[in-house]
């Protein structure tokens, strides 16, 4: 939390404003984070369901599960940030452009996701589609996204390139700053949102034991 | 490995028997695939020039729906008196009954493509002789792409509450590089481009295919239990 106000500062007051963009150039910075963050999200629930397959333990359901959810919520926090940010600099809040269709088919993928978990009843049943799900929609993102660059070529600005980094040291600085708090502000809620689930079990369980004694 | 195979075909095999006995699935996923040729045209001034630059996307509409139509029925049909527990009981690998619905579901699509082509050439004004053997593989390679996953998530939606409301948000995204291809490489073959140029969407829909019959093939076992 500490970190998240200290990322606000750096990207608000401590980075330059960038030269032609002005000031809306600050989202950049939180923009990047839940991006990067989002596809750490959704890694994080492939993996997860593969061990889920393989061990057929609940807690990595819950994990693959959890996951999605902030997955999710990122990327509805990246696709209105982006907008915002292209509106002035692009000239249109959206355009075709491969990343911003391969985030938005993401999200597409992972609320079928949801609403798949949400029509199961059954707790392992709902555990291993969802799995088979996580896996299959993990597998599909870089075609999607080749497809897509090849159907229209990207405008987004490529700052990173291999080695060379095109961006003021400040700048970087308050980026780096950004992208740990987003990175810790998603493991974080993650812990905690695998606990309410784990918590939601228990009571369950002693819900049952207690009906049982009646 | 050959009594494998011959599973596989008895089970697609036995699909097919079944089609042409009730023909359910394919006088509906034909009627539906032209209907939607035709409502989109509404959408179009007739005869209007950019007619021949939609032509490709409209017809993998058409070409894609009517799949899922058939898709949503190949699983949830086989639950009528049980079949489908009858179909696990067979003394057959799962993958058998994964490969045999594919192979089936396949050749309906197939099927309804190839017969769906000549309404397509005249409701579009559109003349393809030529280039048919490469449209054709084309639609082989696409269908076949949406179909393997396709099938695999028809076995999920089988299983779930609204499986029929679910099955095209799952596979839909999904297959996002599979139309994109289908589409793109349309457009060239109807252009009369060379193949060199519409290759790399070829490569795209090749890789898709692989991946996602082998992805399905692992990942069948897991849903057909209990």
């Amino acid at each position: 939390m500490v970190l998240f106000v200290l990322a606000f500062y750096m990207a608000f007051l401590f980075a330059p404003t960038e030269l032609t963009m002005g000031h809306v150039q600050r989202i950049f910075y939180f923009h990047v984070s839940f991006a990067w963050v989002s596809f750490i999200a959704f890694f994080v629930t492939f993996a997860a369901s593969i061990v889920y397959l393989k061990t057929r333990k609940r807690f990595w359901d819950i994990v693959a599960a959890s996951s999605v959810e902030l997955g999710i919520a990122f990327c509805c926090i990246i696709l209105t940030t982006g907008p915002i940010w292209a509106r002035p600099v692009w000239g249109a809040y959206w355009t075709w452009d491969p990343r911003l269709v391969t985030t938005l088919i993401l999200l597409f993928i992972y609320s079928a996701y949801l609403m798949l978990r949400g029509a199961i009843d059954e707790e392992t049943k709902r555990a291993k589609f969802s799995a088979v799900l996580g896996i299959i929609g993990f597998l599909d993102v870089p075609i999607v996204y080749r497809s897509v660059d090849w159907w229209s070529r990207t405008i987004h600005p490529n700052v990173i390139k291999k080695g060379n980094i095109a961006l003021h040291p400040d700048m970087l600085m308050s980026l780096r700053v950004a992208l740990l708090a987003v990175t810790l502000f998603y493991f974080f809620i993650l812990f905690r949102r695998i606990r309410l689930e784990e918590l939601r079990d228990e009571v369950k369980e002693l819900r049952k034991k207690i009906l049982k004694e009646y | 490995m050959s009594a494998y195979v011959k599973s596989i075909l008895h089970i697609a095999l036995k699909d097919l028997k079944v089609e042409v006995r009730s023909k359910e699935k394919l006088y509906s996923m034909m009627v539906f695939s032209i209907l939607v040729m035709v409502i989109f045209n509404f959408a179009f001034d007739p005869g209007a020039d950019y007619i021949s630059e939609v032509a490709p996307g409209i017809l993998w509409v058409a070409l894609v729906f009517s799949a899922t139509l058939g898709l949503n029925k190949t699983f949830s049909s086989e639950k009528d008196q049980d079949c489908l527990q009858g179909l696990m009981l067979a003394p057959l690998d799962r993958s058998g009954i994964y490969f045999g619905k594919t192979l089936s579901n396949f050749i309906f699509s197939l099927i309804i493509s190839v017969m769906t082509l000549p309404f397509f050439a005249i409701f579009f004004n559109l003349n393809f002789i030529d280039s048919l053997p490469q449209l054709l593989l084309v639609i082989v390679m696409a269908i076949f792409g949406f179909i393997s996953v396709g099938t695999l998530f028809a076995a999920i939606s089988v299983g779930v509450k609204r499986g029929e409301m679910i099955l095209p948000l799952l596979l839909f995204p999904i297959e996002v590089p599979v139309i994109i291809a289908a589409v793109k490489a349309t457009g060239m073959i109807l252009d009369g481009r060379m193949m060199v140029d519409y290759s790399m969407w070829l490569k795209i829909l090749g890789l898709f295919d692989v991946i996602f019959l082998m992805v399905s093939f692992v990942a069948f076992d897991y849903l057909l239990e209990e």
